[in-house]
């Protein structure tokens, strides 16, 4: 494996504090959060501070290095540690959104239960959150009451509306969406990927995700206004 | 070069003595890989946009976001089982092992599987630290038998299955046998099978002359960027795969009982989700029968791209394609078996 063109072991050192000073800075940023879920963030800083510590310790030894112990042996697939490197740092790509969303069914599943929601006021729901009830609680606790739920818009082939939030258990790997359609009072010019809140009431029609007939319930929509990608792109 | 003064020595050497000598270390006609690297950083740093400009298609850009979510999430889990395996590797004597592991092999196995159960983590942090296992000199049907049981029946593994199928608390008993059952099963089958030549022991460069600190981190920066190059590796096949395979494939094969096993066994290789996860996935694909999600579970932490790539680059290519196929096999086995009776 080792070749002229093998990173030797200064190199080596040079890729891996890149990697970790980039692994440290999504870590205390919010980009780790388009990538993983946000309980991974001191693992993720732990392990780019030992990378750091490895290439320090690996110059400190290669500067006391006795003269004639040659580095040998050293992988040329280290070589494509850069790539994640570049990715990350340079173009560093966005949380998945309605690409991913239109190829994938809802994932929707039935919750352990349901407990009471406020009494007053407008109720502030996830995607996720307003869909299992819609469904699988008939919407009881939703009927008569404003409901405000913040997600993207994706459309499907046909060009309907849906307000969508990806859901995470570990990384965008594994990122499947939550869809509901939306009825109703819509801005005039839908975008994919465009973050709206939605503000609307329940409504008991149901549709079936093309992808794989998953439960897909309504909203009647009577305002939605565009707002900012939130921190975390994803829901729980 | 040609200007400079000769001395006597260099003088009387026959005229062809620069053709056929080695080049000595530093010469400017060798590439430095610092100097190299150096290059394509700034040259990617001035070109940047461009690069965005050819990346910003929504398939490719969530590709591209699969790719760099499959290594930041599974770095963390490579260095822990990298600083283990050092740790291993640097300051456990072998004498521990030879005291801790039964003598014969085939008793070893099923202690070496139990065992994986102490190793909190996923199955990035189980192969560098069963190629140390090797090099310590525990028996190496032994210490495959923990590189796949280790990821699969830890108890953070075992707890977020319970979580996902809350109302099915069987699929945590079925999980835990099932996967001790095929990785015994590997361990023994290599013990009767396996050539000693087929697996590569771990090479390294030697660290004898040098103290405890240079051995360690020497160990650390070699096996971080050489299992970081092939998780690189297997997480640009998972990405592409997950981009290429349409889900509508896999609603059509949920109905039939045999087919489901095998397609959500495939499904596992493809995605290498981490085993710390993959409960929830598995959870989420209600189409498919218990026994299909089982195949999912237990194929999982012993075969993906992700895990081929690391072995490969661990323990050989040669070892590697024999090894996956035969675990994949097993583990559908023993899923279908244990579903049947367990769910």
């Amino acid at each position: 494996m080792t070749s002229a063109l093998s990173p030797n072991r200064q190199t080596q050192a040079a890729l891996l504090f890149l990697l970790g000073a980039a692994v440290v800075h999504a870590g205390l940023t919010d980009l780790h959060l388009r990538y993983v879920k946000a309980g991974l963030r001191p693992l993720l800083l732990l392990s780019g501070a030992v990378l750091i510590v490895t290439a320090a310790a690996t110059l400190l030894y290669e500067w006391r290095r006795p003269p004639g112990d040659d580095g040998h042996g050293e992988p040329r697939v280290a070589w494509l540690l850069a790539l994640p490197l570049f990715a990350l740092i340079l173009v560093a790509p966005p949380a998945l959104g309605s690409y991913s969303a239109t190829h994938t069914g809802t994932a929707l599943q039935e919750p352990f239960g349901f407990p009471d929601l406020p009494a007053n006021g407008p109720l502030r729901l996830g995607v996720g959150e307003y869909a299992a009830r819609a469904v699988y609680d008939e919407g009881r606790h939703l009927r008569g009451r404003t409901v405000v739920i913040t997600g993207f818009v994706a459309l499907d082939r046909a060009g309907a509306p849906y307000l969508v939030r990806m859901t995470l258990n570990c990384c965008a790997a594994d990122a499947q969406p939550i869809k509901i359609a939306l009825s109703g009072a819509m801005p005039p010019v839908l975008r994919p990927d465009t973050w709206l809140e939605v503000t609307g009431t329940y409504s008991p029609r149901r549709t079936k995700d093309p992808v794989n007939d998953g439960p897909v319930p309504y909203v009647e929509v009577t305002h939605a206004r565009p707002v900012p990608a939130p921190p975390d792109p994803y829901e729980g | 070069m040609a200007t400079r003064t000769r001395t006597p020595r260099e003088a009387a050497a026959p005229p062809d003595h620069h053709a056929g000598r080695e080049v000595p270390p530093g010469d400017s006609r060798r590439l430095d890989p610092a100097l190299l690297f150096t290059l394509v950083l700034l040259t990617a740093v001035m070109f940047q946009d461009p690069v965005r400009g050819a990346l910003a298609s929504p398939a490719a850009q969530s590709w591209m976001t699969v790719f760099v979510a499959v290594v930041v999430q599974a770095l963390p889990f490579l260095v822990l089982g990298v600083l283990l395996s050092a740790a291993i590797a640097v300051f456990v004597p072998p004498s521990f092992f030879v005291r801790a592991l039964p003598r014969r092999p085939a008793l070893a196995v099923p202690v070496a599987g139990a065992a994986g159960a102490v190793l909190p983590g996923c199955e990035c942090a189980s192969v560098p630290v069963a190629g140390a296992l090797v090099r310590r000199g525990v028996a190496p049907a032994a210490a495959l038998a923990f590189l796949l049981s280790a990821p699969a029946v830890n108890p953070v593994v075992l707890t977020a299955t319970a979580v996902a199928f809350p109302d099915r608390p069987g699929m945590v008993l079925a999980r835990f046998v099932a996967s001790l059952l095929t990785a015994c099963a590997m361990g023994w089958l290599w013990q009767c099978l396996g050539r000693a030549d087929r697996l590569r022991p771990p090479s390294r460069p030697s660290y004898g002359a040098r103290g405890g600190g240079a051995a360690f981190w020497g160990s650390v920066r070699h096996d971080v960027t050489h299992a970081g190059g092939f998780l690189v590796v297997g997480a640009t096949a998972a990405a592409t795969l997950k981009a290429l395979v349409p889900a509508r494939w896999l609603s059509a094969a949920a109905d039939h009982p045999v087919l489901s096993v095998l397609v959500l066994a495939a499904l596992a290789v493809v995605l290498s989700i981490c085993s710390e996860a993959d409960a929830f996935v598995a959870a989420s694909l209600t189409q498919f029968s218990p026994t299909a999600r089982l195949a999912f579970l237990v194929v999982g932490p012993m075969v993906d791209l992700k895990l081929f790539a690391l072995q490969a680059g661990t323990f050989g290519r040669a070892f590697a394609l024999r090894f996956a196929p035969a675990t994949l096999a097993l583990a559908v086995l023993f899923s279908a078996l244990t579903g049947a009776v367990l769910l």
